[in-house]
């Protein structure tokens, strides 16, 4: 079995009020998650209060170094096949993702990861964080 | 609030469509509720609570009141935690009959995907203002793929197989081959399911339920109405409910919020797991099951595989003979949320009413159970313990 990864077309995200940073940094290649000025911890996906204590958080930039948490081949993609995934960082938060530029029947829990940004459908849209086996 | 004894389960009805693209969804909850206020014996005017979730099409709850014209009522809620909805109902009713906000609370639930061709193969279309959406859409988040992503990590962590999810298939299609009703008649092998084609790794198509449109009703009664009517009483002996999500990011796919909502309701009831005699067990995906058994307490976690293969859940063969209608996985899902269908073969049994050759031999403690929402990401956890009274 082989599943060469193909690319599908992506639909660009909403960009909501608190999120502009990510998607800005993401446009410069650049991962980011937001960490707590209480608490200190850092969560995924990204609030402008924290999740854990309800602090209020900053940006920090992420390695986009991680590890494959779970993942599924989706047979029948859009409209080729394609492999969502679970990826936790190094940082310790773990994101929903796809695992691409790889053949994705070889994608194995446990796997180390980095971030590669594809680009999204549309005029000056932003570019999504997506993971390759390393 | 102690539930025991305080409202009665008096009526309970499934509509028999499994397809229905001549009907609106609205017409289907109303001939619903009717099924259900014929089957406890009560009227139309005698409604004073009503109960329905997201289904409930155009204003929700506001649509549905004034489309069935329910005009005395003094209760309403419109709880919405997708297929576990119906169960939060149940136990909302109950404590609401309990502090005499009403006396007859109808619960419906009714859609019809089949007909507008609607699965969880697809994307939903979350619009804006949705803050987790942005972070998973992009990804191709559908509900198959979340429900698929706890397979793939339980197999990682516990070394469950194919086979094993399989087993509840397969179980399903042995109870669902004596409901007329039931979308999907034949029995299936474990070799059928694991030779179903792909639909999103590890689970393939037999691991799914079937996409159906329907829909079902429910009523409960204040005791002293309850023991005028007609029917068998069912009671409401525990119930528990819980939200889980992605935790910040601590995402942990090892188990569901059925780990709350089970004991919750078990406390209350004051009664275990190996107490129960027949288990409706909300069946989305084979994997859907696995979890619940394991987070309810019907086996330990890690061990769900074993506990299902070779029958268990079989009635007449297994120790836990669970979904004897055939449950979401053979006989019925409707609005792609079977919450009520739980209850309602639950009851079925608990009357002494479910097929003769599916029916548990003195049936007088069951549970229902409802998992809503998505597996993998968010949902919502709801555990009835119900009894013959």
């Amino acid at each position: 079995m082989s599943k060469p990864f193909q690319p599908n077309p992506i639909v660009a995200p909403t960009i909501e009020a608190g999120t502009e940073y990510f998607w800005a940094q993401a446009k410069a290649g650049q991962l980011t998650i937001k960490a707590c000025k209480s608490c200190g911890k850092v969560h995924f996906y990204p609030r402008t209060l924290c999740p854990f204590c309800f602090g209020e958080t900053e940006w920090k930039p992420a390695s986009g170094k991680g590890k494959v948490y779970s993942y599924s081949v989706m047979a029948r993609g859009n409209p080729n096949p394609y492999c969502i995934a679970y990826v936790t960082l190094e940082e310790g938060p773990t994101m929903m993702t796809q695992i691409v530029d790889c053949d994705l029947d070889d994608v194995r829990i446990g796997q180390d990861v980095t971030v590669v940004f594809k680009p999204t459908e549309g005029e000056d849209t932003p570019p999504v964080p997506m993971f390759k086996p390393v | 609030m102690e539930l025991r004894d305080k409202a009665y389960i008096v009526g309970a009805y499934e509509h028999p469509t499994r397809k229905a693209p001549d009907k609106s969804v609205a017409q289907l909850h109303a001939e619903s509720a009717k099924g259900a206020l014929e089957d406890a014996g009560l009227s139309h005017s005698d409604i004073d609570g009503y109960f329905c979730a997201g289904d409930a099409p155009g204003l929700g709850m506001l649509s549905m009141a004034d489309y069935m014209g329910l005009r005395n009522l003094r209760h309403i809620d419109s709880t919405e935690t997708g297929g576990s909805s119906y169960l939060i109902h149940v136990s909302h009713a109950a404590q609401a009959i309990a502090m005499g906000r009403c006396d007859i609370a109808l619960i419906t639930l009714a859609g019809r995907p089949r007909s507008a061709g609607s699965s969880g193969l697809q994307p939903r279309s979350w619009g804006s203002d949705v803050p987790d959406a942005p972070f998973e859409s992009p990804f191709g988040s559908v509900t198959v793929n979340s429900y698929a992503l706890v397979a793939q990590r339980h197999m990682y962590e516990y070394g469950t197989t194919a086979e094993q999810l399989a087993w509840i298939k397969v179980a399903a299609s042995h109870h669902a081959q004596h409901n007329p009703h039931a979308m999907l008649k034949d029995v299936v092998t474990v070799e059928d399911v694991v030779n179903s084609p792909m639909v999103a790794s590890p689970l393939k198509r037999l691991d799914c339920c079937v996409v159906s449109d329907g829909g079902g009703a429910l009523i409960l009664a204040r005791p002293e109405i309850a023991r005028q009517l007609k029917r068998p009483l069912v009671g409401i002996r525990g119930a528990g409910e819980a939200v889980k999500g992605q935790l910040g990011g601590e995402v942990d796919l090892t188990y569901s919020a059925a780990r709350t909502s089970g004991p919750l309701a078990f406390a209350q009831a004051g009664v275990t797991p190996q107490d129960i005699k027949y288990a409706s067990i909300y069946d989305s995906f084979t994997i859907t099951v696995l979890m619940q058994l394991e987070d309810l307490g019907f086996c330990k976690k890690g061990e769900g595989g074993k506990f299902v293969s070779d029958g268990n859940l079989i009635s007449g063969v297994g120790k836990l003979p669970f979904n004897t209608d055939g449950g979401g996985l053979c006989n019925n899902h409707p609005a792609n949320r079977g919450g009520i269908t739980k209850v309602i073969e639950a009851v079925r049994q608990l009357r002494g009413e479910a097929h003769p050759a599916v029916q548990v031999p003195n049936c007088d403690l069951a549970l229902a159970h409802g998992t809503g929402g998505l597996l993998g990401s968010r949902h919502g956890s709801a555990t009835l313990i119900l009894e013959r009274v």
